[in-house]
């Protein structure tokens, strides 16, 4: 084993972000203020980003204030990035919702990823960094000990559904258990029905949190859709309790579970 | 066919180079210094150029070269109106369909098909919905955090 885990939480953007740190730097002042490093780009990522800030780039981009060409290029990078999972998605995500833009669903993964450079930097150091939910652990050693990532039921939140080893890569959640029903299909601008909850790891956060989300708005076409991307393997839960993994290998494999 | 429309009123196009988090800075340089004044990429935008019924505004076009990510080379163009972004096309994308090659598997995270009770397992962290601040104070992840462990 690495030694203890040290734990650091704050809230930024409305969210809880947790911090694990094990091995050699966990409460030094290197740990602390890549800590801080990482805070900070996610709050930067906030004042770009949010809808909810009336100042934020965004937010003025959607008034006509000002042209893409006055953004951090930062926002050019989230909008494409946005454009990619429309397209690849067939439309069922998108980063424009009645007229308005909000790439939320895409900024999410992406800062996280960039926060986590700080805690990258720290040698001999695990880290596992997540953002309500969403989550980029990193080990030390290729080969040390995985971070054990627990896959939360969305019928019952205080529980697990599954364990997942991971080293190297994100897991990203899209659901309605905490903050009700905000996911559509941006084709329908309806809710899909019958699901409850796509977890889906991938190599990158950014990727992961995009493809969660755009599975979860196709509704009973997720686990298909997953399984047609690259190097993501996934689970869903559906909304009575039933469950199909998908695995990125076995290219249409999926199998049903009972729940 | 690899245009994606967000909106369709769009009467101005930028082209804008994008992509790869290593480029992030550069990208801005390039556009601002070459954004200015270029008339409207004549590709698959000209049809929503033409069937706008503006036809007076100003146009700019952002260019730069082709960003390379881990996925291959990227590049996307973005169309605005009135200070709006009104279009998002990818011009340029590695497909994104079956297997990328360049993935090594052995390196990505595998799903575990083992169903453990909360209480019974030995995890580092959750991945759950989005947790708002509030919601926060009575999910696994606090209590997670909170012991320390």
């Amino acid at each position: 084993m690495t030694g203890p885990t040290a734990r650091y939480v704050e809230q930024v953007m409305g969210m809880p972000i947790s911090l694990a740190l094990r091995g050699r730097h966990t409460d030094d002042t290197a740990a602390r203020s890549a800590w801080a490093e990482a805070i900070d780009v996610l709050r930067e990522a906030d004042r770009v980003f949010s809808t909810y800030r009336a100042d934020s780039f965004v937010s003025r981009l959607n008034r006509g204030e000002i042209d893409l060409a006055d953004c951090p290029p930062e926002v050019a990078e989230v909008l494409g990035l946005g454009a990619l999972a429309e397209q690849q998605s067939g439309g069922a995500f998108a980063v424009r919702r009645d007229g308005v833009l909000d790439p939320s669903g895409v900024v999410k993964g992406w800062a996280v990823e960039r926060a986590a450079a700080a805690l990258h930097a720290l040698d001999g150091t695990d880290s596992c960094l997540s953002a309500g939910g969403d989550l980029l652990c990193r080990t030390a050693d290729p080969d040390g000990a995985p971070w054990r990532i627990g896959i939360e039921d969305p019928r019952d939140p205080g529980r697990v559904l599954a364990v997942v080893p991971v080293r190297d890569g994100a897991v990203a959640t899209s659901g309605t258990a905490h903050r009700g029903q905000h996911l559509v299909d941006a084709r329908t601008g309806r809710a899909p029905e019958g699901i409850a909850s796509v977890t889906v790891l991938a190599d990158s956060l950014t990727w992961a949190d995009i493809d969660a989300t755009a599975a979860y708005a196709q509704g009973q076409g997720a686990p298909a859709w997953l399984a047609t991307r690259p190097g993501r393997t996934g689970l869903v839960v559906w909304a009575d309790g039933s469950t199909s993994t998908v695995t990125g290998d076995l290219s249409e494999a999926w199998t049903t579970l009972a729940g | 066919m690899k245009k994606i429309v967000l909106w369709l009123m769009s009467t101005t196009t930028v082209l804008v180079l994008l992509f790869g988090y290593h480029t992030s800075t550069s990208s801005t340089n390039t556009a601002s210094a070459d954004s200015a004044v270029v008339a409207p990429v004549g590709d698959s935008t000209t049809g929503s150029t033409a069937a706008s019924d503006d036809a007076s505004a100003s146009s700019a076009t952002y260019t730069g070269d082709s960003a390379d990510t881990r996925w291959g080379p990227v590049q996307v163009e973005i169309t605005v109106a009135g200070g709006t972004v009104t279009d998002v096309s990818v011009i340029d994308y590695p497909s994104g369909n079956g297997k990328d090659q360049q993935i090594n598997a052995r390196a990505l995270p595998v799903l575990v098909q083992e169903t453990l009770d909360a209480q019974s397992a030995d995890i580092d962290m959750v991945s759950g919905a989005t947790v708002t601040s509030e919601g926060y104070l009575e999910s696994l992840q606090s209590a997670l955090d909170e012991a320390g462990l």
